[in-house]
């Protein structure tokens, strides 16, 4: 079997997918033989990246709201009549700093972007999912190992492990859920962590210097993993949160 | 277009307890993926079997508690594929499930000669062989990390191998990768040291998979799945990973 007859047909929504790890997943889940949603917040962004995959579909998602969600799930099962795959990517980081320092509504904003957005994910897309489909939540190294910084980034993706392995559990055998830890790339993330010019210099060296690999991740190291989590070669993996990090979680 | 079929083509790989069981699995995976096999085992019988079944395939008799045997086999797969770019450490095995107290020190030291200082023996000698992209895949265990009362001295060599795997990793980046798979129970010939029979049966088997999410003990294919997967340009990042083949038994 070859990665393309796995996905031949399979049906499949990448929230966050207008750039980064989602449009990378999006991509290879395309050139899989997919069928795609295209989901993010960047509607422009989004129709780009569906514009590059055949016969995706870009769909305009604030997944902070309930509604929203459960109108991106409704426009998928319009357009494909069921979902096999959903891709909780969605997600980003506040601005490094002190966790003292931080706003009581950034801390909100936080929870409400990276952990309950996947709650609404499953929420709505589970009742149309059949035996045998698959959840994969983008979740990060640092909810394994946090650093100073983005502490509660940090706790946010530490609680999107621990639902991922419960979730998991209560879906099991039907439906297999699993995550990938991703160490950081060269994604928003970094503008939205380090400020516009993003990670540079001494502190781009620093970051590198602890990864094991000598570089950090790239998106496709990502959309690689989702897709193997994804596709029938882990047909026993449930629960499994992968580590993308070129060892950095290791020390 | 990545075509696992492809994914490992021309590569030379050696694989340890391949004559059943997960080893066996891993052997045909990577064989059908397109690379060319060195089939290890004790068995010598068994590892021929196996490896007559697959194109270009090569059987060594080994016991990979003697270095000079590992390091006589390692030699022999270098002079026969011309190099080595994936090991695969799978050869172990459990000792009778019962309490850690009553076993002898005598199967303490051999459980820690199979399980963990076989893998310490096989990255000594194949590492000076192995070229910058090459990858080295332990068999562990869930156990390993999640350890159950009856297999507590096996699951604490294994616990050894999940350390030894992310420090070797720590060690050898970025030349070379070194990841693990944790399995849960599988229908091997594990069964057979463990409980004395050939295959978990009635109320055994039943309370075993009842602690298994997806409902199941793993088959071989899984472990050889993902290790395929770890040892893959997929992977390539990838490094001190140890993923669990668990159907979710960790979870809990």
């Amino acid at each position: 079997m070859s990665v393309a007859e796995a996905f031949e047909g399979k049906r499949v929504i990448v929230t966050g997918a207008a750039g980064g790890f989602g449009a990378a997943i999006a991509r290879k889940f395309g050139a899989a033989g997919a069928r795609v949603v295209v989901a993010d917040l960047d509607e422009v962004g989004a129709r780009h990246v569906a514009g590059t995959i055949g016969g995706a579909v870009p769909v305009p998602v604030d997944v902070t709201s309930a509604l929203q969600i459960q109108a991106m799930v409704s426009t998928a099962m319009e357009e494909f009549g069921g979902i096999d795959i959903l891709i909780n990517n969605a997600g980003t980081t506040h601005r490094s700093g002190p966790t003292v320092d931080l706003d009581v509504k950034t801390f909100d904003a936080q929870v409400a972007l990276n952990v309950r957005s996947v709650f609404l994910g499953a929420k709505y897309a589970v009742p149309h999912m059949k035996e045998g489909s698959v959840i994969v939540n983008t979740a990060s190294i640092a909810g394994k190992r946090p650093r100073p910084g983005v502490v509660t980034y940090n706790a946010t993706k530490g609680a999107v492990l621990t639902l991922t392995r419960g979730l998991a559990n209560e879906l099991a055998p039907r439906i297999r859920v699993n995550a990938v830890c991703p160490v950081a790339a060269q994604t928003n993330f970094m503008t939205n962590a380090f400020g516009d010019g993003g990670l540079t210099g001494d502190m781009f060296d620093k970051i590198v210097g602890g990864i094991p690999m000598g570089r950090i991740a790239e998106p496709d190291d990502v959309a690689s993993a989702v897709l193997f989590l994804s596709s029938p070669r882990s047909g026993f993996l449930t629960g499994v949160c992968l580590d993308v990090d070129g060892g950095r979680s290791i020390q | 277009m990545t075509d696992f079929k492809s994914s490992q083509n021309g590569r030379r790989v050696v694989v340890t307890g391949a004559a059943s069981g997960f080893g066996a699995a891993i052997a045909r995976r990577f064989s059908l993926s397109g690379a060319r096999v060195v089939v290890t085992d004790l068995d010598e019988d068994g590892a021929k079997q196996v490896a007559a079944e697959l194109p270009g395939a090569v059987a060594i008799a080994v016991d990979v508690t003697v270095p000079e045997q590992v390091q006589a086999m390692i030699n022999k797969s270098v002079e026969i594929l011309g190099g080595i770019d994936v090991l695969v450490n799978n050869a172990g095995a459990a000792h009778r499930v019962g309490p850690m107290i009553d076993l002898e020190p005598e199967v303490f030291d051999a459980q820690f000669a199979l399980n963990l200082r076989s893998v310490f023996l096989g990255v000594k000698y194949a590492v000076p062989h192995m070229p910058d992209g090459s990858v080295i895949v332990n068999t562990a265990s869930i156990g390993g990390r999640r350890p159950r009362p009856g297999l507590t001295v096996y699951n604490a060599a294994k616990g050894g191998v999940i350390t030894f795997t992310r420090g070797l990793a720590a060690e050898l980046a970025p030349r070379i990768r070194v990841c693990a798979v944790n399995p849960v129970g599988a229908q091997t010939g594990f069964i057979r040291t463990s409980h004395g029979v050939d295959k978990l049966t009635g109320e055994t088997l039943a309370a075993f998979v009842n602690g298994i999410p997806m409902a199941r003990l793993a088959v071989p294919e899984d472990v050889a799945s993902a290790v395929e997967y770890l040892a893959s340009p997929e992977a390539n990042f990838l490094t001190g990973v140890c993923i669990d083949v668990d159907g979710g038994r960790s979870i809990q």
